[in-house]
């Protein structure tokens, strides 16, 4: 199944199943350019900020680091590295909360800013080195999707596969958030710049620049500088809730789905968010690696509501105090948007690399939470779920722990945006019984592996056992066939003969050494054995 | 200071059950201003009986099953229930009539399977199918309309009727009933029937004071168009889907056009069978209760077409003169199936657009 790429080429917009339209809300923080933020004095630096293990760490507690000094190394399994957001000393690294759903604690780099702000000497690469070589930089760089699932972009791109199109995501499609429509806005240029980094590590020859209709602004800042580059389009969609998700765009831009559990690269696409396009820019053109990122802080609890330049690593304190935070009561304070975004309980925890926004609603602004009524099987979540899946079936069955039943209803398929939530009239948490039940999926298969392999460690080493005892057996069978052999001979050929005393001899000490060749065998195998199959 | 934790999504439609249910409320206003027109204030009586019986079943079996009774209170599920069997069944019925219907409706067909959303089997139908089998004579006793009845019903007629069985003036039902002509009168539907199956044609058969000013009969006509304009309302504010109602009007009108197509002088014809008995009520209010109505949106299409059928078939065919309650019954048996087959394709599952 290949996507029609005439049809994609005369600009054909498909559509996608269900779907929301939620206030939007964006005007709240979209009017002002991107500012900057006063250097906090502390900044927390988590070694994990992406989908991927730790880097290991290259400095120790009292340490000078400058300003895009790595703190962490890139490593096996995806790990990234962490950079030093300013220049300062390294005062602990601690178990710290981060910024997570589950309000865990993880490692952090505790730097403590000397205010001097110095910067490493920038390393900028050129589009001439080597593709392994950029690919490197990228990772050294400590990019990761910065559109929310913060994905390493060196791994990404490191899938060598033939590719139609890279698809740069300016959809931003979840309410309040403006983060990517500012950066659009004001740094077209560059982020097709990072648009054709990426066009030539990836092979791909074509790219689609896609945002939704209700970015005029950035849709113009983008047609100013597109005739710079001729193998770029522009696709500009419908608004709609969840438009800018990773397989919704690419149904919306090429009418074709992403197989389950497959990848994008499957059908020949790659996909890419504006602000990655935008770091990448950065750090092969002018070498800087990923130690900030745009953030919007909006809500009806800040006075200041707007993007910012944010350094990694800033406390979330730090920001809103910046903007005007004033809490209220029983206040909550989201990291993301409303449809995706999860709460903070401690405003210590730093910004990372996918944290695009933070919204701290008003009371009545968001509607308050109401009691979960049962579910009357209006079929509304059916309507919306852009996944095609039935978010009432899922629930029954989530309740139930009916893991079976989930996976044949496709639960992973999932992709937790919210919608069928947002429409339930019954107020039912849907999407955060579909989480708990992933989650005990996982675990479940997590266990079972895990006994999987211990079983499987067992039955080898049980094989292994049985196999050198088998050995053994046959050795001393061997063995005492030839003592009985050698007696044999001794007695056909009669005492008499001296030659046969000789020979007899022989023959003893022959079956003397067999005997204790197959003792000592017996010998090392009563040694304990060692574990490892 | 402690910040507030939940889970995602934090924005919600504001649009819950209540206000849905609002909508249909109002959306049965229309219809019942006609049925109060040609039919007498009777079917208001029966939906103070209905709504006072169905809070009490409710109340009672939440408790008995140990649950808040203040959430029975909330859902409106037993409200329209209790008002669908109101408007469907004669309005000047004896009391006992609906109170039974409903106390069944809401104990046995909701809250024995299990309460909101368990339910199999649409309640007010079930509660409906209960009474035309027990009570035939009951509930076939539609009154006249008014501008063909020969004798006119006040309003303390109408509750003197539903509770004693006589009016002011001492007639009982059947003296009311009586037409202009002063032959006791029947349902359009129910006519029909009776004289095609003594091999009358159509035209005939329509040749009746009751068919004299619509199609589907007078009174029956309108009635129906009322329901299809709050129907059509229900549709435009998005509180149901198109797919049964189109279902069920398509299932019902295909084959009864090709029936007056092959033999137009046995049949009762498309418009008659829209715009009779409780084809729209049906479609729009009936049918469309989610709890017991297919899931997907193909589903729902299929499960109208279903009972657009079955309508067809019982009233061409079957012994009841209207089908809508069975027809809905039946289907209901259908909906695992149908839902079974008519699964969406999830994302990346090699399904087309
Ligand atoms: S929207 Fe809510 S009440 Fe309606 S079917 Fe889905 S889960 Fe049930
Ligand atoms: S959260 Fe999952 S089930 Fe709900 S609408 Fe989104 S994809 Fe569908």
């Amino acid at each position: 199944m290949s996507i029609p790429i005439t049809l994609i080429e005369q600009g054909q917009i498909w559509s996608f199943p269900g779907g929301i339209h939620p206030p939007q809300r964006k005007q709240l923080s979209n009017t002002t350019p991107i500012a900057t933020l006063p250097l906090a004095s502390e900044f927390y630096l988590p070694l994990r900020q992406h989908a991927g293990e730790p880097g290991e760490l290259l400095v120790s507690v009292g340490d000078h680091v400058l300003k895009g000094q790595a703190v962490s190394a890139p490593g096996l399994n995806n790990a990234l590295p962490v950079h030093a957001p300013t220049s300062g000393t390294i005062i602990a690294i601690e178990a710290r909360p981060i910024a997570h759903p589950s309000g865990l604690a993880d490692t952090v780099v505790v730097l403590s800013a000397d205010g001097l702000d110095q910067a490493a000497q920038p390393q900028p690469h050129s589009l001439s080195s080597d593709r392994t070589q950029l690919i490197d930089a990228l990772r050294q760089a400590g990019i990761a999707g910065l559109g929310g699932a913060g994905f390493p972009t060196a791994q990404k791109l490191a899938l060598q596969r033939p590719l139609e199109y890279l698809i740069i995501n300016g959809v931003e499609c979840e309410p309040y958030i403006s983060a990517d429509d500012r950066l659009m806005r004001e740094y077209a240029d560059e982020i097709l710049r990072g648009t054709e980094i990426l066009m030539h590590i990836s092979g791909a020859a074509k790219a689609l620049i896609a945002l939704e209709d209700n970015k005029p602004d950035a849709i113009d800042a983008f047609k100013r500088v597109l005739p710079k580059y001729p193998a770029m389009s522009l696709r500009v969609v419908p608004t709609k809730y969840p438009s800018g998700g990773e397989k919704q765009l690419i149904q919306l831009l090429t009418g074709h789905q992403v197989p389950s559990r497959g990848l994008p690269s499957d059908i020949g696409l790659l996909m890419h968010n504006v602000g990655t396009a935008y770091a990448v820019h950065q750090a092969i053109d002018l070498g800087l690696p990923l130690t900030q990122r745009v953030v919007t802080v909006t809500g009806e609890n800040v006075s200041k509501p707007g993007n910012y330049w944010v350094p990694l690593g800033t406390p979330v304190a730090h920001l809103l105090a910046h903007a005007g935070f004033k809490p209220e009561q029983a206040q909550k304070v989201i990291m993301g948007g409303p449809m995706m975004g999860f709460t903070l309980g401690n405003l210590q925890v730093p910004v990372v690399k996918i944290t695009n926004c933070l919204l701290v609603p008003g009371a009545q602004e968001l509607s308050p939470p109401a009691d979960e009524m049962p579910c009357i099987r209006c079929g509304a979540c059916a309507d919306v779920c852009p996944a095609q899946l039935l978010p009432q079936q899922l629930q029954w069955l989530a309740k139930a722990n009916d893991y079976d039943g989930l996976n044949k209803q496709n639960l992973f398929d999932c992709i937790e945006c919210g919608a069928c939530a947002y429409v339930c009239p019954s107020e039912i948490p849907l999407v955060h019984y579909y989480r708990k039940a992933k989650a005990e999926i996982r675990e479940i298969a997590r266990e079972k592996s895990k006994s999987e392999v211990a079983r499987e460690r067992f039955e080898a080493r049980k094989q292994r056992l049985e196999r050198e005892k088998q050995e053994r057996l046959e050795r001393h069978r061997l063995a005492a066939e030839a003592r009985q052999q050698a007696q044999q001979q001794a007695v056909e050929q009669g005492a008499p003969n001296p030659n046969d005393a000789v020979q007899a001899a022989i023959a003893r000490a022959k079956a003397r050494k067999a005997a204790q060749a197959a003792a000592a065998e017996q010998a090392a195998a009563a040694e304990p054995q060692d574990d490892n199959p | 200071m402690s910040f507030k934790i939940a889970a995602s999504p934090h924005a919600h439609q504001r649009r819950t059950t209540q206000q849905v249910m609002r909508w249909v409320y109002m959306a049965l206003i229309p219809g019942l201003l006609v049925q109060s027109y040609f039919f007498g204030l009777g079917v208001w009586v029966q939906m103070l009986l209905a709504l006072g019986t169905a809070w009490l079943s409710e109340a009672a079996c939440m408790a008995l099953r140990g649950r808040s009774v203040s959430q029975a209170w909330q859902d409106h599920t037993a409200v329209v229930t209790a008002l669908l069997l109101a408007i469907s069944i004669p309005s000047l019925a004896p009391w006992w009539i609906i109170v039974i219907g409903t106390a069944f409706s809401v104990i046995v067909v909701k809250h024995v399977y299990g309460g909101v959303g368990q339910n199999l089997f649409n309640p007010a139908m079930a509660g409906y199918v209960l009474l035309l089998i027990s009570f035939p004579v009951q509930m076939t006793a539609w009154p006249v309309p008014q501008e063909l009845a020969l004798y006119s019903i006040s309003l303390s007629d109408t509750a003197q009727l539903i509770f004693t069985g006589f009016s002011n003036a001492g007639y009982n039902l059947e003296q009311l009933r009586l037409g202009i002509d002063g032959v006791t009168m029947a349902t359009p539907l129910d006519s029909l029937r009776t004289d095609l199956a003594q091999a009358l044609t159509v035209s005939e058969a329509t040749n009746k004071a009751m068919f004299s000013s619509a199609l589907g009969g007078i009174g029956w006509a309108w009635l129906n168009l009322a329901f299809l304009l709050g129907g059509l309302v229900l549709i435009k504010v998005r509180v149901i889907s198109w797919h049964i109602p189109a279902g069920m009007l398509l299932g019902l009108l295909v084959p009864a056009l090709f029936m007056s197509w092959f033999y137009p002088d046995q049949s009762v014809g498309p418009l008659l069978h829209a715009l009779s008995g409780a084809t729209m009520l049906g479609a729009f209010f009936i049918a469309t209760d989610p709890v017991t109505a297919a899931t997907s949106n193909r589903g729902r299409l299929y499960f109208g077409l279903l009972i657009g059928l079955l309508v067809f078939i019982i009233r061409t065919w079957g012994g009841y003169p209207d089908a809508v309650a069975f027809a809905v019954l039946l289907a209901n048996m259908v909906v695992p199936v149908i839902d079974k087959y008519t699964q969406p394709i999830a994302y990346g599952h090699g399904g087309k657009l």
